[in-house]
């Protein structure tokens, strides 16, 4: 117990360093958050970088986001899950029945493109409406609902592609999605409204908290903070600009893929239902202790179904830029590796398997080390064998750093 | 003066076994009253009737001198009855005041009201006088028993409420933060709070309250001030359910 709190608010004014100091202070308690993921991102882009120059190139780095967008934005959808204790098994099929719908749709029925998203969705939504009922209101553990849809959403898969021909999609709205990209002038728009709005809502904020005289973030905070994530951006979209084509008189390839910005909404969207709404509150709490959010008059069911739902549908979301990458859905989209690697992505970017601490942010980030490994074995010309086997270690290791950290900070938690 | 809470000829029964025999219990504004009782007693029964977790099978239920009906947690609410549990039910995730506003989050349309939840939650811990937190952005999870403790106790009064129940709130708690929740329970009595304390530690009782209410085998023993009896008297209640002139007599469950 150590001196005095209350509304002292002269005594300690925030500065980078004792930021920086309570940071470091958490992650000793045990608090590592995404400093594994952003370690092992490093390190992986070292190696890789120096075994094969080719990683490097700036045809690669594009190519990492659109093999790594599907995991990704399924992972996002299971950090809500995830957070509150539960998992969800059949998200990969999921995403995979989605797809399928989205291919029926669009080249058997032959309806536009927006229809086909919008069904695909929907069957998400009902989805996850099923699985959640059953789990909150039936009280059968999430494992065992969603392994066992899991078999089923393989089965339904079959069913839609008819017993396992390949649907393929030509519609040009769906398949620019993974394999067009934005004009260069409009990527570096992008980055700048992204950068401005960043600053101005950080600014803003900390104005209105000193306004009130509460502890806000000093500015040189925020400048750290806003030039960070400017040089990052500003790196990665002057990168993605310059041309990757071969042969750039036939055809021109270059500018940020559009997958880009629709993971960048998913995250922006994500991040505020999850911090800034009561809804993002109290899916934390039920993650926490069930039983306090209950007293406090949440309805827990609702908030498990809801999570359930957000899973499924951006599991939908997932097999939509999946099928937009392969251009054709067929009974394997959405199986096989996809749902390990996507549990593994939220895992390894920091989200508890416990329940109660995750954020959109961390399936980004887990997404990323998952498709640097894949991308960099794959260069390296390792077999299928191989990189399962990594990942499947990576993710091992993952959960043991979360198991640890959550030792950790139970025997520190008395402090 | 007419006490918040007044409870008269409660009975409750769990099928055929009857818990609560006639029970009178009151509370008043800026008291402390202490519940004590062996294990069994209906201490805990009783609570829960009074926060309408469980419905009673009759007697009368006074609030402010007027009779009302509280068959769910909600309605007690409303009335402004809370009551701590013995197992708090904080979440460790969470930081204080995101503990204290759980469920009554504050917002503005679609967005959470942080700074203003954070302003009354300083607001309250500051009438309180709790110094003991570093900051009130903390999470839970660091916090030490009496801390927690303090927080859950925070939460309940800071919805204007006029009864608060606390629930062995020393039982797992040292020396010293025993000292200090007790002082933070007398505190609130101090504002104006009718403190409702349940407890099994007659030093505990002894340190702060005003009147002490005593069960046995779910009959109101006696209800005293405790300025007028001495701690084995109290014991001798407990045990016995009478202690001399005071108590039921031939088990009739006449209170005193």
């Amino acid at each position: 117990m150590s001196a005095t709190l209350t509304p002292d608010r002269t005594a300690e004014a925030p500065s980078i360093a004792s930021n920086a100091r309570d940071y470091l202070e958490r992650v000793r308690g045990g608090d590592m958050g995404a400093l594994p993921a952003v370690f092992g991102l490093l390190v992986l882009c070292v190696v890789f970088a120096i075994l094969r120059p080719a990683f490097l190139t700036s045809i690669n780095f594009a190519n990492l986001f659109t093999q790594g967008a599907a995991v990704t934005v399924i992972a996002m959808g299971l950090v809500f899950v995830l957070l509150l204790g539960e998992i969800d098994l059949s998200a990969g099929f999921a995403s995979g029945v989605c797809a399928a719908v989205l291919a029926v749709t669009l080249t058997n029925i032959g309806l536009p493109w927006y229809v086909g998203v919008l069904l695909a969705i929907a069957t998400g939504v009902v989805i996850g409406i099923v699985l959640g009922t059953l789990v909150a209101k039936l009280g059968i553990p999430s494992f065992v609902v969603t392994l066992a849809a899991f078999l089923a959403f393989q089965g339904l898969v079959l069913v839609l592609v008819d017993e396992g021909t390949n649907i393929s999609i030509r519609d040009p709205v769906i398949v620019a999605i993974a394999n067009r990209n934005l004009p260069p002038a409009l990527g570096w728009a992008l980055f700048a409204v992204g950068v401005a709005g960043y600053g101005a809502l950080q600014l803003m904020r900390a104005r209105k908290r000193a306004a009130r005289g509460l502890v806000a973030d000093p500015i040189s905070l925020i400048a750290l903070r806003v030039g960070t994530l400017a040089v990052l951006a500003g790196f990665a979209v002057y990168f993605l600009n310059l041309e990757r084509s071969r042969n750039a008189v036939v055809v021109s390839l270059k500018g940020v893929p559009i997958v880009v910005p629709i993971i960048l909404v998913l995250l922006i969207l994500w991040t505020f239902v999850l911090r800034r709404t009561a809804f993002g509150r109290h899916i934390y709490a039920v993650g926490g202790n069930a039983e306090a959010a209950r007293r406090a008059g949440i309805g827990v069911d609702r908030i498990k179904i809801s999570a359930f739902v957000i899973c499924s549908s951006m599991a939908a979301v997932g097999g939509i830029l999946a099928a937009s990458r392969a251009t054709s859905v067929d009974p394997n989209t959405g199986g096989a590796n996809v749902l390990l690697f996507a549990v593994g992505a939220a895992v390894i970017g920091g989200t508890s398997l416990f329940g109660g601490k995750g954020r959109v942010l961390d399936a980004v980030l887990g997404g990323a080390v998952v498709a640097v490994i894949e991308n960099g074995m794959g260069l390296m010309g390792y077999p299928a064998s191989v990189k399962y086997m990594v990942t499947g270690c990576v993710l091992l290791l993952a959960a043991g750093v979360d198991a640890l950290s959550r030792k950790r900070a139970a025997a520190s938690g008395l402090r | 003066m007419t006490p918040v809470l007044e409870l008269r000829g409660i009975d409750k029964s769990f099928g055929p076994v009857q818990v609560l025999h006639d029970v009178a219990f009151t509370a008043y504004a800026g008291e402390v009253t202490a519940l004590v009782g062996d294990n069994g007693a209906g201490k805990s029964t009783l609570v829960k009737c009074v926060g309408g977790i469980y419905p009673i099978d009759s007697g009368d239920y006074l609030f402010e001198g007027k009779p009302v009906h509280v068959n769910s947690p909600r309605d007690a609410a409303e009335l402004g009855i809370e009551i701590v549990y013995q197992d708090l039910a904080l979440c460790d995730n969470l930081d204080i005041v995101q503990n204290m506003f759980l469920g009554r989050e504050r917002r503005n349309g679609l967005v959470l009201d942080e700074d203003s939840m954070e302003e009354l939650a300083q607001k309250t811990l500051a009438s309180l006088s709790v110094k003991t937190v570093k900051s009130i952005r903390q999470l839970v999870s660091s916090l030490s028993g009496g801390q927690r403790q303090t927080v859950a106790i925070a939460k309940a009064v800071l919805w204007n409420s006029k009864v608060v129940i606390l629930d062995e709130p020393t039982a797992a708690l040292g020396v010293a933060q025993t000292a200090q929740v007790l002082e933070l329970v007398r505190r609130l009595a101090d504002n104006g709070l009718a403190v409702v304390l349940i407890s099994h530690n007659m030093n505990d009782v002894f340190a702060v309250a005003d009147r002490i209410a005593a069960l046995y085998l779910g009959r109101m023993a006696a209800q005293v001030k405790a300025a007028d009896v001495t701690h084995s008297q109290v014991v001798e209640l407990i045990t016995s359910g009478r202690s001399g002139e005071l108590g039921l007599k031939n088990g009739s469950g006449v209170t005193q």
